[in-house]
C-alpha cells in the first residue's frame, strides 16, 4: 500500500517533470527566431530588415570573415551587443535573452554555418 | 501544441468573470491564439509555438478606444505576421515576407469588440507598468525620433513615421492611437519583465532614452486617426 502511495507519487512527479524543465529548442530553432530577421534566412547578411538597416549584418556564411574572428569575440558581441566590439549598434545585445551556455553553443553553430575554425584568440 | 491550446483556454477560463456571461466569449475565442492570464510555462518552446502575442496585460498596454475600433476593422499590426520568423521567405536581394503565411485577425462585430475591448482592458499588470512612467514631456519628441531611426536602432525592426523601418517587429506609426505611453516606458526598458523570450532584448537605455522615445511614439498616428 505504501509502496503504490509512493509509485503513485513518483509518477506524477516525472509526469510535471516535463513541463517545469523543458529542455530549450535546438539551436538553429534559437538562431531563426532572434537572428534570421537581420542575418536572413541565407545567415549571410540579407534578413527581412535589412533594407532598414543603415549597416549590413555580418556574413556569417564568410568563411574569412568569420574565421578570423575568435569565439570570444562572437560570445561578446552576442551577448554585449555590436559596441562592445566596436561594431555596429545596430546589433543589439542578446544577454536579456540567450544564457550564457545557449551563447556558446551559438558561437559553436556559427562556426558550422561558416564551415570555419575558430582563429585562436 | 494541442496542450498548449488546452492550458491556455483553462488558463483563460479564470478571466471569463471579467465578461458578462451575455457578453463575448472571451476565453474560447481569443484564447486560441493569445495568453490571457500569466502563462506557467516559461520555456523558449513555448514562446516559439504561439500564434499570437500575448494578452494578459492589455489593459495595461492598449488604449481601450483603439482597441474596440480595431476588433471591428483588425489591419496587420505586424507585417510579417506572428511570430515573424515563420512567416518568411527568401527573396532575390533579401529575405521577404511570406504572404501567403499570413492569417487575418478574425473581425468582431460593434458590441462584440466593445465587449472583447473592455474584457481585455481589465487585464491590467500594474506591477510592470507603473502609472506616470511616461513624464510626459512632448517636447523631447524630436530627439526621440532621432534615438528610434539612428542611435538607438529601433527602426532596425519596427516601423515609425511614415512607415520607414523593418518589418519583423510590430508597425510603431500608429503607436500614439494604439499604446499607453507609460507602457512604451516600462516595456521598452526591459520586454524580458513581460515576455522572458520575445525577439526584442533588453538594451540598457537611459531613463532620458525611454522618455523621449515614449514621447516620439505618442505623437504617431496619434493625430487624425
Amino acid at each position: 500500500m505504501k509502496f503504490g502511495f509512493a509509485v503513485s507519487i513518483l509518477s506524477a512527479a516525472l509526469l510535471l517533470a516535463p513541463l517545469a524543465g523543458r529542455a530549450d529548442p535546438p539551436i538553429n530553432k534559437v538562431y531563426e527566431a532572434y537572428c534570421v530577421q537581420c542575418h536572413g534566412l541565407k545567415r549571410n547578411g540579407t534578413g527581412i530588415n535589412m533594407p532598414a538597416l543603415s549597416v549590413r549584418p555580418r556574413d556569417h556564411t564568410d568563411t574569412k570573415g568569420m574565421g578570423d574572428t575568435p569565439d570570444d569575440e562572437l560570445f561578446k558581441a552576442i551577448k554585449e551587443g555590436g559596441l562592445a566590439v566596436n561594431k555596429s549598434g545596430l546589433m543589439p545585445a542578446w544577454g536579456s535573452v540567450l544564457t550564457d551556455p545557449q551563447i556558446t553553443e551559438m558561437v559553436k553553430y556559427l562556426r558550422e554555418v561558416c564551415h570555419c575554425g575558430a582563429k585562436a584568440g | 501544441m494541442k496542450h498548449l491550446i488546452v492550458a491556455a483556454a483553462v488558463l483563460a477560463a479564470s478571466g471569463v468573470g471579467v465578461v458578462r456571461a451575455d457578453a463575448f466569449e472571451l476565453a474560447s475565442s481569443c484564447a486560441a491564439c493569445h495568453a490571457l492570464t500569466k502563462p506557467t510555462d516559461t520555456s523558449m518552446e513555448r514562446a516559439f509555438a504561439r500564434k499570437g502575442p500575448d494578452l494578459w496585460y492589455a489593459g495595461s498596454k492598449f488604449k481601450a478606444e483603439w482597441l474596440t475600433a480595431w476588433l471591428q476593422d483588425p489591419k496587420p499590426i505586424r507585417p510579417a505576421g506572428y511570430p515573424f520568423f515563420a512567416n518568411l521567405k527568401e527573396g532575390t536581394d533579401h529575405d521577404e515576407v511570406d504572404a501567403s503565411k499570413l492569417t487575418p485577425h478574425p473581425k468582431l462585430a460593434k458590441a462584440d469588440a466593445e465587449a472583447a475591448s473592455a474584457a481585455l482592458m481589465a487585464l491590467t499588470a500594474p506591477d510592470l507598468v507603473s502609472a506616470g512612467g511616461y513624464k510626459g514631456d512632448a517636447s523631447s519628441a524630436r530627439m526621440g525620433a532621432m534615438a528610434f531611426t539612428k542611435l538607438r536602432g529601433c527602426a532596425s525592426c519596427h516601423s515609425g513615421e511614415g512607415g520607414q523601418g523593418g518589418l519583423s517587429g510590430p508597425e510603431l506609426t500608429d503607436a500614439g492611437a494604439r499604446l499607453q505611453a507609460d507602457f512604451v516606458v516600462a516595456y521598452t526598458a526591459d520586454p524580458q519583465r513581460f515576455d522572458p523570450h520575445v525577439s526584442m532584448p533588453t538594451q540598457k537605455l537611459s531613463d532620458q532614452d525611454l522618455q523621449r522615445l515614449a514621447g516620439y511614439l505618442a505623437t504617431l498616428g496619434s493625430g487624425d486617426k
